[in-house]
Formats: C-alpha cells, structure tokens, sequence
C-alpha cells in the first residue's frame, strides 16, 4: 500500500480514536451533570438524609466529607512535608534511600479498599477507636501521605539549587535554608499538589466504608463541643461521607429515591473535584504572581 | 582588637543556633519519612498474619485456597473441609482487569497520539486539562453510572439480570481510560522532538514517524502507563462491586453475575466474625490484592529499568 | 620585598612562581595548606596552596575546568558535601577545615557570592532582613538600619529605596547581583568570596558592580574569580593564575599582566592559550 495513503488512513483512524474518547468522556460528565444538577437544591445540600422516605438530603454527608477532609489533610500535610524534606534535601542515593522510595510506592499503589481493612483492624478494632471520624482521618491519610510525599518532593525540584546555595552561604544550616528559603518560595506549587490531592481524598470511599462507617446520625448543628456526641465536630462518631453515601444507598436499596439522590450526590462530587482542580490551577498561579512581582 | 586564635577557635567551635536547628530538622523530617514507612510494613505485616491464619491456623490448604471453585466459607464440603476456593474470584479480577487493558489501551494510545503529535494545539487546550480533570472523578460516581446506564443497557442487549464481567469491564474501561491516556501522554512528550524531525528530514511520512520512531522510543512509558491502569482496575473495590452482580461462581459467560477479590471482600467483611474462619479467609483475599500489587509495581519498575538501559 | 618561591633551572622560564602577599598593613588573613580536593577519585586541585592579605583584592584567573571554583567553595567549605577537601584551611589562625568547626559560624564570616545572582523568592528587604532575624536581631530599627547600610556598600540603596517590598525576584540581573552582595555582607563577614559574579552582566552593571568592590575593599578581605582579565587588572592586588588543579603562579596583579614568569601564565594572559 502506498505509505502516504496509509498514513491518510492512520491519521484518520486517530481522529476517530480521539473523537470517541472525547464523546465518552464528555456523555460521562454530561450525564452526571444533567442527570444530578436538577437534584442539587440548598435544600438537597442541607437536610439529612432519610432511610425510608423520599425526599432525603446529603448535608450531613457533605459535612462529614469536608470535616474528614480537612482533619486527614491536618495529620497527612505535615508528615508528607517532613518526609519530602528528607527524601529531597537530605538523603544520600544509596540502597536505604531506595528501600524507602520502593516502600512509598507500593503505599501509593495499594488497592484502598485494602488501606481501609488495614484502618478496619488497626484503629477500628486494635485501638477501639470504632467506626468513628478518627479512625477514618488516618485511613485517608495513609492513602493520602504516598501522594502527597511525591508532589511535595516534585515542587521541592522545582526550586533552583543557587537558592539552596545562597542559604548555606549566609551561613544558615541546611534546615534553616530549606524552611526559611525554599519552602516559602515553593508555596504555590506545593498548594496546587495540596489541593488537588484534597479532590482525590474528598471522593475516596472504599477506605472510608470499614472506617468512617456507613451511618449518619443526626448532629445539633449548635453544639461545637468536640466532646458532645451530636457535636458535628466529635471525632468520635461514626461519619458516612458523600462518596460512601453514594456507594450504600445504591448497595442497600432500601431509599425510595435513591437513584435521585445518587444523582444529586454525584453532580455534588464531580463539581467538587472540579473546584478543586480549578482553585489549584487559580491559586498556584495567583501565589507564584504575588512571590515574583511587586 | 584582634582576638587571639584560641579565642576565634573556641568560637568557631561553639556550636551555633544554626548547627542544633540542623540536627533537629533532620531528626524531625527523617521521622516522619520513617513515620510513612512505619506505616507501610504495618499494612503489610498486619494483612499478612490475617490473611495467613487460613492457612496457620484453619489449616485450609494453600492450593485448595487458590485453585478451589467453591466459595462458601461457612460451609464444609463432602470431606468436611470448609469451602474456600478463590479461583472463581481471582479469575474474576483478572478477567476484567485484563478484559478492560485491552479495551482501553488503543483508545488510550491512540488519544495521547492525537492530542500529542496530531493536534497539540487542541491537546493542550481542551484534551489534556479533561483527562487529567476526569482522572479525579471518584470511583463511586463511575460505580453509579454503571449501576444507572451500563447495567440497564446490557440488560436490554443480552438479557440475564445486566450484572457481570461484561458490565465491570466497561466500568472500568472508562475509569482507567483518563489515567492511561494522560500517562500516555506524558510518555510521549518525554520524546525528544528531534526524533521526530529527523525522521521526517528522511522523508518518512507523519504515520511511519509515529509507529516506527515515537511510539517505539516511548514504549516503555507506554507499558507502564497500561501496568498502572491495570493496577487501578484490579484494586478498585466500589465501582466494580456496585456492577458485577457478586456471585462468587466461575464466570460462564461475560453476562451472568460474577466476583472479584475486591467485591467480595467489600460486602463480606463486614458480615463476618473477626477472628472467625470466615473472616480469615476474606483477610486471604485481601492477601491476595497486596501481593498482586506488589507484582503489579514490581513490572513497573522492571519495565522502568528496562527503558533506562535502552 | 617578596619572597619567591621560583622552582626552575637558570636560562629556563620557572615551572612555577608564587610570591607571599601582604605587609604589614595587610596581614594574611586566610591561607591553604597542602590543600587537596577530589571528586570521588578525581583530584580536581593538587598544587593550589595559597594566602590572602586582608583588605586586599585577589583574583583567580585561568580556563574553565582549572580548578577556580573548586578552590574558592573549598575555602568555606560549601564544597562539603560534594568533594573531599583535605589538608589545612587557616582563616586568621584557625584551621577551620577541622569536623568539629560549626560551619555556620564559619560561613557567617566567609560569606560568598555566585555566579548567577540568586536572589530569593521575597522582598528586597526580607532578602537582607531574614537571615538577621534568624540569628537574633529583630529589632525593627537595628534591622532597619543594617539594610541600609548594607545597601548602601553595595551602591543599590538610592535604586530601591522606595521599593524594599517589592519581589526580589522583579530586579534587574545586575541588581539583584547587588541586592545578593549586600545580603552577604549584612551578616557582617571578614571575607567575601566571589565566584564570577560579574559573567552574567551587561558592560554598565559590570563597571559598578567593579566600583562596589573597590570601595568594599576597606572593610572586607576579597577574593574573586574571573574570567574577564581586564576585570582582574582592574580591580585586583594580587592574581593567582590556576591551570588543571594547580597555581602556577602567583604574583601581583600588576606583575602577572605585564611581566609572568610561568610560560604557560604569559601564554594565557596574552590569549595565547591553548
Ligand atoms: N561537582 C563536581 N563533581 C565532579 N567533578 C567536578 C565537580 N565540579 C567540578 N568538577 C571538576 O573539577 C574540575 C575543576 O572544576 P571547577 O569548576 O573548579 O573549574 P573552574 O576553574 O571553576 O571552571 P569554570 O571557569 O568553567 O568555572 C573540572 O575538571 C570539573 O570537571
Ligand atoms: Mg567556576
């Protein structure tokens, strides 16, 4: 066959390629939205959910989401940041420095579901810390950690070495250097890496199911003392989020409406991610502007 | 004044605010490196002596776990052994892990191809931002589609309840699709453009460019692009299990109701007795997901050595 | 008045020639002693021995790859982690090349500068300010204070005075090579080091960032590398010409431009080189 017909052909098999692509992921994102947006009222976003009844919401879930999302990121943002430091600034190449590389990678490539089990039997049932907010944080932030080491690590390359050297010339100690010089200087790549590490924690829900728990109880939206149990605040009660609501009424078919609100639930999670990506993209740029310019 | 050389040794040799601030920030960072290492061999430690006690301490056989056809862990078969054959569920993972590469990968392929050598101008603008945006869109919702769109629809085609591999496969196929595509994508554009130019000064035209020289030089990217898109879809819990019908038998055709390693363990776990056989026996399953992830990362890095010794 | 060290059989150019610096006046401040540096195995600098008269400039001439910059981040050690630096570094009679000397102290006083100005990522003032209030002066008026003095000897005050909070980052190459001078010397150092500071300038920065050495001359001791020769006939005493690792030679500045003793130093200042 003539190589420039074949190529005509190829490129045109391409185009097609692209174009299915392109319209299914496209019918995916339409469908969410379309499908859910017609759900989503202020109404949907602040009622509870209801077992048996039509006409449930999601506010305690999108509370508990946030709420997990936040303490998850507290526990996991400053044990990735410590550890990119080290990785990054002081460990020499040699066989440890592998073993430990090797060992945060098989973390970032475990199955959640198996993270979860492993919250399951450690916090849930070792330290009896039962289905509670808790135990969920730190089952999200070891799913979290692996992730969040690299892109840490990734913005700490992306600061030139002269400034390291600049430091160390004033005589100020590695550490010093790294926390006082590079770090502010790396702050909006490192918070484009948070937030969008946020997205991927806010929609997880196979680590949350034997963790957070699959129950809502009502909260008193009045009371903030941690240590009242219907205080949404309580790190000690159970907490289904939005992506485990999902996953449940689907699973256990008991919600007249469940296909409605799983719809709703959704298009609430798919923009979610959205403005995360979005406020990583804004913010990132936005920071690197203010550091750069007057 | 001058100071003497004792004097200036004696202060060079006091140790600085600087000096304590360094020993502290690396005993400080390297703990929370530790920290996450920690965490790692507990994963491993804590799932391996659960899933082993099947074997430890229920004395099910090894073989009989990974080649038996029967699962039924709270029943005992004629020869009054329990049933905890995983075959049906491990062949189940890997068929629709396996079925759902081999789908996405030329869509994948193909779109990293067009939105890097064909069209880069619409790739950067509008392909790259979508796929990376959907590679975050949460498993549950592709579970939920599945469960609303895809199930219904082979249902109406081949009949049967619309459960099973058939519907898993296509789960997964779009879940592992952005992932692929983008690190697709990232292989390619790791090629040096001057590849390409000088293959087409030697009047190679832009098809045998891309077959004989890009996609070659970014092979090994490539696969591990698939390798961790396989990965994904043999780890995924929810979506798969909100599709596949969870009926822990041989799949006998791609329609009828099916289990893999992670839908059982999803419904199972928490119906159980810690400590029980029962229970030991999903912790096996469990086992079985570890270590499939470890090989899984294990050809990744085969394949990463591989590249760089080219 | 020098005492030379010429190692040469009569009739013959010497193989090297090194002369002592300093008088009375100008006292040697920092020497090296059976210095030898290596990359892994690869000794990068054998024979480079040298001292440094206070209050002096001393250029380091010669090619690329000569050993220049290996000598001059040996000499506060930045090197550390990268080479192995053995012999004796004697800053004012102290060997500071000893594992229990805090570095950090050291370096306070052998500061340095680079060659691509590296400014950090934050106010022209924060720049100067930040590494003080590390070392415990935060007092808003000292601080004040020293940031404009320090500008003021790196003849960058009258520019940004009225911009101190702005980015660092936002200046021009030659001015931010200045803002990095002046963040060397607020810390008050005895010795500046300069590694090509002037490569990455244009013509007018270059001349005033000449002008700012030879006023800091009075306060501190420098030693720069250069590859611009004129530059170092210009602003430098004292000039010590390197070739693959070793000094071959190593005279006043004005000796080494108009009279070398060392074949290979006449060579290369005459561009005759290699
Ligand atoms: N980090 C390093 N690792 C290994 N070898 C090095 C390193 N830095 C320098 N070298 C080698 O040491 C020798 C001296 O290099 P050095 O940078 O000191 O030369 P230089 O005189 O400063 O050159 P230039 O004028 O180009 O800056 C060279 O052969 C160089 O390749
Ligand atoms: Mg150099």
């Amino acid at each position: 066959m003539n190589s420039k017909v074949q190529n005509k052909i190829a490129i045109g098999v391409l185009y097609g390629i692209a174009g299915l692509v392109v319209l299914i992921l496209l019918a995916l994102v339409g469908y969410i939205l379309v499908s859910g947006l017609p759900k989503v009222s202020w109404h949907f976003l602040t009622t509870p959910a209801k077992a048996f009844l039509k006409g449930g919401g999601i506010g305690i879930q999108l509370f508990n989401s946030f709420y997990l999302l936040i303490l998850a990121m507290l526990i996991s943002f400053p044990i990735a940041l410590g550890a990119a430091i080290y990785l990054y600034e002081y460990a020499k190449d040699n066989w440890v420095t592998n073993l430990v590389r090797t060992a945060i990678e098989i973390l970032s490539s475990l199955p959640s579901v198996v993270v979860g089990l492993f919250g399951f039997l450690f916090f849930v049932v070792k330290l009896r810390l039962g289905f509670s907010i808790l135990s969920g944080a730190f089952a999200l932030t070891f799913f979290n950690l692996p992730l969040l080491t690299r892109s840490i690590e990734d913005s700490l390359h992306t600061i030139d070495d002269k400034q390291r050297e600049g430091g160390l010339a004033l005589g100020l100690s590695r550490w010093e250097t790294v926390t006082r010089v590079i770090l502010p200087a790396a702050v909006p790549s490192i918070l484009t890496g948070v937030i969008l590490s946020a997205g991927r924690v806010f929609g997880e829900a196979a680590a949350l199911i034997y963790t957070a728990g699959q129950s809502a109880p009502a909260l008193n939206f009045m009371d903030w003392n941690p240590f009242n149990i219907s205080s949404p605040l309580n790190p000690m009660r159970p907490a289904e989020t939005l992506a485990v609501h999902i996953w449940k009424i689907n699973s256990e078919g008991i919600m007249p409406d469940a296909k409605a609100i799983s719809s709703g639930s959704s298009a609430v999670l798919v923009i979610a991610i959205l403005l995360f990506n979005l406020a990583a993209r804004y913010l990132g740029k936005r920071l690197y502007k203010r550091l750069t310019s007057a | 004044m001058t100071k003497s050389p004792e004097q200036l040794e004696q202060e060079l040799k006091r140790r600085s605010k600087a000096a304590k601030l360094e020993i502290w920030g690396r005993v400080v960072s390297f703990s929370a490196l530790i920290l996450i290492v920690a965490v790692v061999v507990a994963i491993i430690g804590f799932v391996a002596s659960k899933g082993l006690a099947t074997f430890t301490t229920n004395h099910v056989n090894l073989w009989d776990f990974l080649s038996g056809k029967n699962w039924n862990p709270s029943l005992t078969d004629a020869h009054g052994k329990p049933e905890v054959g995983a075959l049906s569920m491990i062949v189940g993972s890997f068929l629709i892990t396996v079925l759902s590469a081999i789908v996405a990968t030329p869509f994948a392929i193909g779109t990293a191809v067009f939105m890097n050598e064909i069209s880069p101008n619409r790739g950067a603008k509008i392909l790259q931002p979508v796929t990376e945006l959907l590679v975050g869109i949460p498993s549950v919702v592709y579970g939920f589609i599945g469960l609303s769109v895809v199930v219904p629809f082979t249902r109406s085609v081949f009949g049967g309840s619309g459960f099973g591999i058939l519907s898993g496969t296509c789960v997964l196929f779009v879940m592992i699709l952005p992932t692929v595509t983008s690190m697709s994508a990232d292989a390619l554009r790791a090629v040096p453009r001057y590849y390409r130019e000088a293959s087409l000064a030697l009047g190679a035209t832009q098809w045998q460019t891309i077959y004989k020289v890009v996609l070659r030089a970014a092979t090994p990217g490539l696969m591990t692009a698939v390798v961790f898109g396989m990965a994904r879809a043999f780890g995924e819990a929810l979506a798969v299990q909100m599709v596949i019908g969870n009926a822990a038998l041989m799949p006998q055709s791609l329609v009828d109701p099916a289990a893999t390693l992670t839908s059982v363990l999803t419904t199972g776990i928490g119906n159980t007795v810690m400590g029980s056989l029962q229970n030991n026996a999903l912790w096996s399953l469990a086992l079985v997901l570890l270590l499939m992830s470890l090989v899984f990362n294990l050809i990744i890095r085969l394949i990463g050595r591989k590249g760089r010794l080219q | 008045m020098f005492m030379s060290s010429d190692i040469a059989t009569p009739g013959t150019t010497p193989e090297r020639h090194i002369v002592q610096p300093g008088d009375a006046q100008h006292p040697i401040v920092l020497s090296t002693e059976d210095l030898h540096v290596f990359y892994g195995d690869k000794e990068a600098l054998s024979e480079g021995d040298l001292k440094f008269a206070r209050n002096q400039i001393t250029a380091l001439i010669g090619a690329s790859g000569s050993g220049k910059s290996t000598f001059l981040r040996s000499l506060n050690r930045m090197n550390d982690r990268i080479a192995t630096v053995k012999g004796r570094i004697m800053y004012r009679g102290v060997d500071i090349n000893q594992p229990d000397i805090d570095v950090y102290e050291m370096r306070r006083r052998i500061g340095m500068v680079f060659q691509r100005p590296n400014p950090f990522a934050k106010s022209i003032y924060d720049n100067i300010a930040f590494a003080l209030r590390l070392r415990g002066i935060t007092a808003k008026n000292k601080l004040d204070e020293i940031v404009e003095t320090s500008l003021r000897q790196a003849a960058l005050w009258d520019q940004v005075k009225d911009e101190l909070d702005k980015s660092a980052l936002a200046l021009s190459g030659g001015q931010a090579q200045r803002l990095c001078i002046a963040r060397a010397i607020a810390v008050k150092p005895d010795v500046l080091l300069l590694d090509e500071p002037a490569s990455a300038l244009d013509p007018v920065s270059t001349s005033q960032l000449e002008d700012t050495l030879l006023k800091l001359k009075q306060h501190y001791t420098i030693i720069i590398v250069t590859h611009n020769m004129q530059q170092a006939a210009r602003i430098s005493e004292y000039t010590a010409f390197f070739n693959q690792g070793r000094v071959l030679e190593y005279d006043t500045t004005s000796q080494i431009f108009t009279n070398p003793q060392v074949q290979v130093t006449s060579d290369y200042v005459s561009g005759n080189f290699g």
